[in-house]
């Protein structure tokens, strides 16, 4: 047996990494453009060593040796650079000649990504491929006493309400007596969850901002964008565009200095102010902008200083309790806008969220509920945090419409959910499902990252470089050079896309139930699911 | 489909007028059963206006139940019209003890109670019958409540109305409301048989409401005990009717507006957006998806026809001044007053509300994108 050496515990041969690089040296030009584009320089010019061995015919002559070099493109083992998977190599390859391979086994990179003490962080998803809301079908089609409706023909109002809704008597009381009716929004049931300027690049944001702009004002969809935590650059707060924006705030604040000194010089009012209290992909969790990202740009919509990572609080600071949360910090962002503006929390999925919901049902200033599964994406995380905490949506949506209908306040206190949907690209589908179960409508993130701007992220550990201010395609990153490789008017060419697909999409599941007046909320009498246990939980039919 | 006939006319009418036009339109509807809701009565239960009637199916063990729980109750039976089937019922038609229509007079405990305290007592009094005669399915109760009958059976209208010999009865009315079909879309049970009725409000539909299951969720949602039963998903109709005149206290327009609110965009430019858009909003839950003919009759008398906003059924008023018919065909409306006036023939689309009140004058029309909220 030869020797090898010295053995480092965490020394890796490329069959041990989750992905790798299939180099076919017959194509290959040795351009280069694969190492220059790798994130992640896992690609390296390699010069190698090649031997030749001549043997003659007969016996006269003694076989000949000879050395040559080959250059080649080779995968670095060294843990931090191993490759992604993203596949920039073979995207950008003229002859392809290069491409990444997910291994067969299972990695022997998760030994050891842990250097320095410092457990894996990165950004993108659960990781888990399976998708509860794609199981789900609609079972209750129209036929003979109620003809379905023709999806291409027929006028839907697929519109939802984001606002706390007064009870119909309180609604005519009111009426009588002039008195207050909390602010109603009058919205698209698909909203771009927040996504904040820092964790996105300039470019991705300015085309999701346009691509909103365009679908209110020539298409007349309204739809809503949330900026997540990050603040919203000055010119967007002073502009007649914010109506479409629900401005975020959370444990961080981040970016809130600029948007309270903006307040006297806002031409519309926000459409909402979302309150984050937790994030499905990363329950517990606070937002998380490292360093890479936080550029002058970035440092100074957020009111920080540059190069130093953003971790928000787990929760936020000055509050003890949910009660206090919700009382305190409603009223005072409510009181901010002069009660003009709907203020509703954001939690992550979690068993306990009706205690949540209790709090915001006695709260007459609460909003909505938005409710974050545990498949969301994020920026920036622990591994741990995303693949093993939190909880999935369906069940929480469920739970929170049905205890609504319990206590008889279904239609006041609108259920906002997220997280995973459309993960397998399945996104009206996913968004009805939700919707039937009790949902007044749905938040999305990645689904819009990946369709708007080709991300390439997938549930199997592609890439999911956020975290670094790398991404390959730039929707991500802060670095001018990365950034520049998407242009803000195809995103927001294809964020239109997006919708108007989803809405013929969601046309045609609606249409076939007899639905078009209003949205089908709560109706879970329409829906079935293969699985016994999963009905029963959902109180939905079990269909085989 | 359903086929819907109803008439309010100035003299009272028997309920074999209603019926007679079913038949013409039997074309239309399977015969498979029979509703009728009777109000404004003349004929020999015209003395007894202000009090309570009772309608029913009773077994003899449901009578006894009966008899129990209305003496201790302290209601005492006035008047009486009992129909004990001696012959064999037609094919597909249960064979019942008694069919009773039972007028009660109010015990003196009840003297100086509110109006409101009076109708709750006697909805619970019909929820606890009901709920009493499910156990054992003694009793089947339609209805209880000042001028007011109801019939429901299963079978061909012609043949039950022959087989009860309801033109013997001497029961007549000035409104009767009247449909020919057992339901379909769920459970088969006489409770889902149209039209359906809740503390002076009835209502009848045809077509399927697939909006039912959250409009239902809702409305037994509301803490409200009437707000219950739901066999059919037509019986949200008559109860949303309920909720917007008694619990809301607003009219028939605000109904129509409830159950078919205008479109966001339309809102923009009606005069009265900015409450419109509120009941929109507070009553979103209620907002029905057709396709639904729904004809009713308010506890004023004012009978009315109105649409779906998208599919719509068939549907037509019309009649002379005295009498007036709700029907779902033509033909039905010309069996029952041969004698209509050309000029007062509506059908209603799904802007539309059409009505008749107790003064019987004219058909009355009222469009969504009129100003006037009114009061019923």
């Amino acid at each position: 047996m030869e020797p090898v050496g010295h053995l480092h515990p965490s020394t890796l041969s490329p069959i041990d990494l989750p992905w790798q690089i299939r180099w076919d040296r017959d194509r290959c030009t040795l351009c280069g453009r694969c190492t220059a584009v790798c994130p992640v320089r896992a690609l390296e010019l390699g010069v190698h060593r090649t031997r030749s061995i001549d043997v003659p015919a007969g016996l006269s002559e003694k076989p000949t040796g000879s050395y040559g070099v080959y250059h080649a493109v080779d995968s670095t083992t060294d843990i931090s650079r191993a490759c992604v998977g993203c596949g920039m190599c073979a995207l950008v390859c003229p002859n392809d000649a290069i491409r990444p391979e997910r291994s067969g086994e299972v990695d022997r990179l998760r030994f050891h990504n842990t250097q320095g003490g410092e457990p894996r962080r990165r950004g993108g998803r659960r990781n888990d491929p399976a998708s509860l809301l794609d199981r789900i079908k609609f079972v209750r089609i129209s036929m003979l006493t109620d003809p379905a409706l023709d999806a291409g023909r027929h006028e839907f109002e697929v519109r939802t309400l984001l606002g706390r809704v007064l009870p119909p008597e309180e609604a005519v009381r009111a009426s009588a007596e002039n008195g207050w009716i909390p602010p109603v929004r009058e919205i698209y049931p698909l909203i771009i969850g927040g996504m904040s300027f820092g964790a996105l690049s300039p470019n991705m944001w300015e085309g999701l901002q346009m691509g909103v702009a365009y679908l209110n004002e020539e298409l007349g969809m309204p739809v809503r964008i949330s900026t997540g935590e990050g603040g919203c650059p000055p010119r967007l707060l002073r502009s007649r565009f914010l109506k479409y924006v629900i401005l975020q705030i959370a444990s961080g604040y981040f970016g809130w200095d600029e948007i309270i000194h903006a307040l006297p010089h806002m031409k519309e009012d926000p459409c909402a102010i979302e309150i984050k209290y937790g994030q499905g992909a990363k329950p517990g969790d606070g937002g998380l902008l490292m360093w890479y990202k936080v550029n002058k740009l970035i440092a100074a919509i957020r009111g920080v200083p540059p190069r130093v990572s953003l971790p928000s609080p787990p929760t936020h600071q000055t509050k003890y309790s949910i009660e206090e949360s919700v009382a305190k910090m409603i009223q005072s962002m409510s009181m901010a806008w002069g009660f003009r503006v709907p203020v509703y929390p954001k939690i992550s999925a979690t068993a306990t969220m009706l205690a949540v919901l209790n709090n915001l049902a006695r709260n007459p200033y609460a909003a909505a509920l938005a409710i974050d599964g545990e498949d969301g994406g994020t920026g920036a995380a622990y591994n741990v945090s995303m693949n093993h905490m939190g909880h999935p949506v369906a069940s929480n949506v469920r739970d929170a419409y049905l205890n609504l209908v319990k206590i008889g306040k279904q239609n006041e206190i609108p259920i906002f959910a997220g997280g995973g949907v459309g993960k397998n690209g399945n996104l009206a589908a996913n968004a009805a499902a939700l919707i039937m179960l009790g949902a007044s409508g749905v938040q999305v993130g990645k689904y819009i990252m990946q369709a708007a701007a080709g991300c390439v992220g997938t549930e199997s550990d592609r890439c999911n470089i956020c975290n670094i201010g790398l991404c390959p395609k730039g929707i991500t990153s802060q670095d001018p050079r990365l950034y520049r490789r998407i242009d803000p008017e195809q995103v927001a060419q294809r964020l239109v896309d997006i919708y108007l697909s989803f809405d013929a999409e969601l046309k045609k599941i609606l249409a076939p139930l007899g639905r078009s007046t209003s949205l089908p909320i709560g109706m879970a009498d329409a829906l079935g699911i293969d699985d016994y246990y999963a009905a029963e939980r959902l109180q939905i039919k079990h269909v085989v | 489909m359903c086929r819907l006939f109803a008439v309010t006319s100035e003299d009272p009418l028997s309920p074999m007028v209603a019926l007679r036009a079913l038949d013409v339109m039997k074309e239309g509807h399977d015969g498979s059963g029979v509703g009728l809701f009777m109000t404004d009565l003349g004929g020999d239960l015209e003395p007894f206006k202000g009090s309570p009637i009772l309608s029913g199916i009773f077994s003899q063990e449901g009578i006894k139940k009966l008899d129990r729980y209305m003496m201790e109750i302290g209601l005492l039976t006035k008047y009486k019209i009992s129909v004990r089937p001696s012959v064999a019922p037609p094919e597909g038609t249960p064979k019942r003890d008694q069919y009773l229509i039972r007028v009660y007079e109010y015990p003196f405990e009840w003297d100086g109670l509110s109006q409101a305290e009076i109708e709750n007592r006697l909805m619970n009094i019909r929820l606890a019958l009901r709920a009493m005669g499910e156990q054992d399915q003694s009793m089947m109760v339609f209805s209880f409540w000042p001028d007011v009958i109801m019939l429901k059976e299963v079978g061909d209208p012609m043949q039950i109305a022959d087989y009860l010999g309801l033109e013997r009865l001497g029961i007549q009315a000035r409104v009767i409301m009247a449909q020919g079909r057992q339901n379909t879309n769920y459970a088969i049970t006489l409770y889902a048989c149209h039209p359906f009725f809740l503390q002076g409000v009835a209502t009848m539909t045809n077509g399927e409401n697939t909006a039912f299951g959250p409009i239902r969720e809702y409305l037994a949602s509301r803490g409200f005990a009437g707000y219950a039963g739901y066999q059919s998903d037509s019986e949200v109709f008559a109860h949303i009717l309920h909720y917007t005149t008694k619990k809301l206290g607003l009219g028939l327009e605000a109904y129509k507006h409830i159950i078919t609110p205008l479109t966001d965009q339309e809102l923009v430019s009606h005069p009265d957006r900015e409450f419109l858009r509120r009941l929109k909003h507070s009553c979103r839950f209620l907002t029905i998806d057709g396709p639904n003919c729904v004809i009713g009759c308010l506890p004023d008398k004012t009978v009315f026809m109105t649409q779906d906003s998208k599919k719509l059924r068939p549907g037509v008023v019309g009649g002379r001044p005295g009498m007036f018919a709700f029907s779902s065909e033509m033909c039905g409306l010309e069996e029952a007053i041969p004698d209509k006036q050309r000029i007062f023939e509506f059908q209603p689309m799904k802007y539309d509300v059409a009505y008749v009140d107790a003064k019987r004058t004219e058909v009355q029309r009222w469009n969504q994108w009129d100003t006037c909220i009114r009061q019923h």
